[in-house]
This record gives structure tokens, sequence and C-alpha cells, in this order.
């Protein structure tokens, strides 16, 4: 009786290993979610504006699967043509700490949707908007500022600089505050 | 009713031997690999199924047969011993000689199987992504070198060269009626040489598990003669039709201006990705996706309006068109014969 039972419980665990991870690959729009500005500043005559916010930021921030495809995208769209994985080049550095713009995921999706003065294109048009936000949670995760448990590993090719989830966290320069 | 089960049985199994026929069958071999390999499977599994048939008897044979009652069950019988022992021997030596005479099959196999391409003009390069092939002509002179997607033209009664690798994750390459499987292997090169005798169309199929959409990962051997595979070569190395009709004309400045161009290319546009299938004569093409779907319209626009409804997972990302604009670029795409 026992045996069964046990042999009827792992069976059930064995189960579990049928459950895939779920990952949102058909988004509902995938036209520009917040097509409002994203204030640079929290300046504002006449008083405190509330700062933008999207809720796509926080689905997409520090998720695993959507900073691999950022990792990915970031190849395939030549981002290192100007930002030469990161290290900065033509573009500014990206692993740094230095942020021009913000370093929160709205200033990031904003910079790549609508481009920034002296160089960076606007891709609003010809990335997707998902897409858009996936390779902003990439941009955050080169300076260290994903936890080392989501942001993405080792490339299959030679690396400039360590893996994602071994950055240190370029604010702190990796010291606890 | 114990007569009609075996038939019953029987009828079934002949209706299952129905799938090894068609244009994606080991069992139903179109080239020299495939017959080699085939004969060695029929001869390997008859000769095996023989050796079986006899050791069953053998085993049962002494189980049906009644013990002769024996006097002094405890005596020794040195002439009994000696035959016993010399039926040992002779099964031993039997045995030995059919493994040895298969592996000598087997490796006379293997030789020719290597010959096949040792006189190869035409090299194309097979490259496997998450989750199409990516398809390279070579050629001595650089503006002839072709790059397509999914359908593999080769001329037929010739041997071709495929250098096998990938881009992400091990893939397989197998066209049963034509050849074995072979894996590619990323930061590797294998080759395999293939021939089909006859012109034809041959289904192949990714044959290691490489992700969710495995199963859609499937290609195309086109074998023409050698007439028709030039003439197709040439056209492939066109640029795109210019589109003449207004529609066409607006669905090419989309294409351009909207996220397509980030990862696809078509030759004589601005369009230059390279990281998902050339586009260049698309319509030209029997299947879309890897074949996935075939090549219509109405499955080039169910295609771009909803990728990862079709093929979930996949690398093609939902582009949000309105009806007009999705009508516009699908007639812009399957004027690209």
């Amino acid at each position: 009786m026992r045996a069964v039972v046990a042999t009827l419980l792992l069976a059930i665990l064995a189960l579990a290993g049928c459950q895939r991870e779920e990952r949102d690959t058909r988004p509902q729009s995938a036209r520009g979610s917040g097509e409002q500005p994203t204030p640079v500043t929290t300046l504002e005559p006449g008083g405190q504006r509330p700062p933008g916010s999207d809720n796509k930021a926080a689905s997409f921030e520090a998720n695993a699967f959507h900073m691999s495809e950022g990792k990915r995208l970031f190849g395939w769209f030549n981002c290192s043509g100007c930002h030469a994985n990161g290290g900065g080049g033509m573009g500014p550095a990206l692993m740094d700490e230095k942020w021009i713009y913000g370093s929160s995921m709205e200033s990031i999706h904003s910079t790549i949707r609508d481009g920034r003065p002296n160089g960076m294109p606007r891709f609003g048009d010809k990335i997707p908007d998902d897409q858009i936000w996936e390779l902003a949670a990439f941009v955050r995760s080169l300076g260290g500022n994903a936890p080392s448990s989501a942001a993405p590993q080792r490339n299959d090719d030679m690396m400039a600089h360590p893996s994602e989830n071994r950055m240190p966290d370029a604010a702190t320069l990796g010291k606890s505050p | 009713m114990k007569r009609l089960l075996p038939m019953a049985f029987a009828a079934a199994g002949t209706v299952f031997l129905q799938g090894c026929a068609g244009w994606q069958s080991a069992l139903d071999p179109k080239g020299p690999a495939a017959s080699e390999l085939a004969w060695l499977i029929w001869f390997f599994a008859g000769l095996c199924a023989v050796v079986w048939v006899l050791v069953m008897i053998a085993l049962a044979a002494p189980l049906m047969m009644r013990a002769r009652a024996q006097a002094q069950p405890l005596a020794v019988d040195a002439g009994a011993d000696d035959r016993k022992l010399r039926v040992v021997m002779i099964a031993v030596g039997l045995t030995t000689a059919i493994l040895v005479g298969l592996t000598l099959l087997s490796f006379f196999a293997d030789r020719t199987l290597a010959a096949i391409g040792s006189d190869a003009v035409l090299t194309v390069r097979v490259t496997g992504h998450q989750w199409w092939w990516e398809v390279r002509y070579e050629d001595a002179t650089p503006s002839r070198i072709l790059t397509t997607a999914n359908e593999i033209h080769i001329p037929s009664g010739e041997p071709v060269r495929l250098l096998l690798t990938s881009n992400d994750v091990i893939h397989s390459f197998w066209i049963p009626s034509l050849a074995g499987k072979l894996d590619l292997i990323p930061g590797h090169m294998n080759v395999l040489d293939i021939k089909a005798d006859k012109p034809g169309v041959y289904r192949g199929q990714c044959a290691e598990f490489c992700g969710a959409q495995h199963a859609n990962m499937g290609t195309f051997i086109i074998a023409e003669p050698r007439a028709k595979f030039d003439a197709w070569w040439n056209d492939q190395l066109q640029p795109a039709a210019a589109p003449t009709a207004d529609e066409a004309k607006a669905g090419e400045e989309l294409f351009l201006r909207r996220p397509c161009v980030m990862c696809h290319r078509i030759g004589g546009t601005p369009a230059g990705g390279t990281v998902a299938p050339d586009l260049t004569h698309i319509a030209s093409r029997q299947t879309l996706a890897a074949g996935t779907l075939t090549m219509s319209r109405g499955n080039l626009a169910a295609w771009i309006a909803d990728p990862q409804g079709i093929k979930p997972g996949s690398n093609m990302p939902v582009v949000e068109f309105s009806g007009d604009e999705l009508n516009a670029v699908v007639a812009y795409l399957e004027g690209l014969k």
C-alpha cells in the first residue's frame, strides 16, 4: 500500500516537470504603450509633475527571459556599432554609473523609442514596443543594476567584459553602500 | 475470433507500413546514401529476425518436449556432455561469424557513403537557426554567392557537399530519403555529402531537439535537372522585383519604415538584416516559416499578423499593422518571385 502511495506521489512529482515557464511572447498591443514623454528632470514650471511611469517597466525589469532577449536584440540591432558592448565608443558607455537621461526603465525606453540629441536615433517605428522594453531591461543590467540571479550569463563568443550577472554595480563599484 | 485477431493486427501493420513511403522516409530511398542505408536496415533486421526465431525455437523446444524418465538421474553420460559442448561451440562460432559479417557490411557501407561526395562540384553552407535554415551557395565568384532560406535546390544526379553549422543551439539535418542525419553544432563544421538520383522534392526535419518550435523546423531538398538548377540560381541572384502596383509600392515603403527591416534582407533595397530569413525571392519558395505554412497570400498575412500564434516563441515579433497596411505589405512580398 505504502509503495503504491509513494509511486503515485513520485508520478505526481514527475508531472510537475511538465510545467513550462510562462513567456509572454504575444503582446496585447505592439504599438508604443505610453506615447507620453518621459520627464528627464523633476523640475517643472508651476510645481511638481508626477513622474511618468509605465506598468510595463515593472514587468520587464529584472525579468530573466526579457533581459536575455534584450541581449540577443542588442547584438542583432547592432547597438554595439556605437555603444561597443556597453563600453562606449561613438555613443556613451552603458556599463558605467553615468546616465545622461536617468537610469530608470522609462528613461532608457524613451531614449530608444524617441532618440536623444547628438546622435541617438529614434527606433520607435523600427522596433516593436515590447522589444524596446527588453532592450531597456538589458541595458540596465549592463551596469550591474539587475539581480545577478536574473541577469544574462556568459556569451557564446569572446566577451569584452564580465557577463552581466557578474558585473559589479557601477553606482557603488560593487561595494555595499 | 482467435483467427481474426492476428489478421486484424497484420492488416493494421500494413496500414502503418504505408507511412514508410513518401517524401520523408528512410525506407523509401531516393539517393545512393539512403539506398545503402535502407539496404543495411533491411539486411540487419532480416538477419536478426532469423536469429531471434532460431533462438526462440531452441528455447521453446526443450520446454515443449516431455522429459524422458531416467533410471539414474545423477549418472554421468560422457557422450551427451560432448554433444552439448559441440552445439555450444557451433553456436558461438556462428554468432562470431554473423557479428563480424555485420560489422564488415557496416564498414563497407560507410566507405560507400564517404565516397559519394569525393567529386562534389557544388558546396552549400547550411546554418541552423531557431527555427529555420539559412542556406548559402558558395562560389569562387563572390557575386554569385547566394543566400536563401529553408529550401535547398540541388542538381539531380550530382553529388553536393553540405557544410553544416549552427548559430545558436545544436540542430540536426536529416533528409531521410537522401541521407542519414548529421548534427549542426555551433562553432563546428560538419560535412555531409548528398546526392539525389532523380528530380523531386524531399522533405527534411530538424532531428535534434532545439527548443519550443523544434517540430516546426522543416526543410526541403528540391532536386532539378542541371539546366533548371542553373536557371534557378541565376534568377535568385537577381535583386528583388521592384513593385509596380500602388498597393505593393506602399507595401515596400512600409517594409522599409517599420520593424521588418531590422532583421530581414531584400536584395536591391536598403533592407539588409541578416539575422532572419532572406526575403529577396520569398514568393518563389513553397513554404513559409520553415515548412510551417504553404506559400499563399492568406498565409503570408496570417504569419505577419500573428507569428506568435502560429509558431509560439519564434523570433518573429508581433508587428502591429492596420488592415490596409498589412494588405500592402503582403501585396509587396507576394510580388517577390
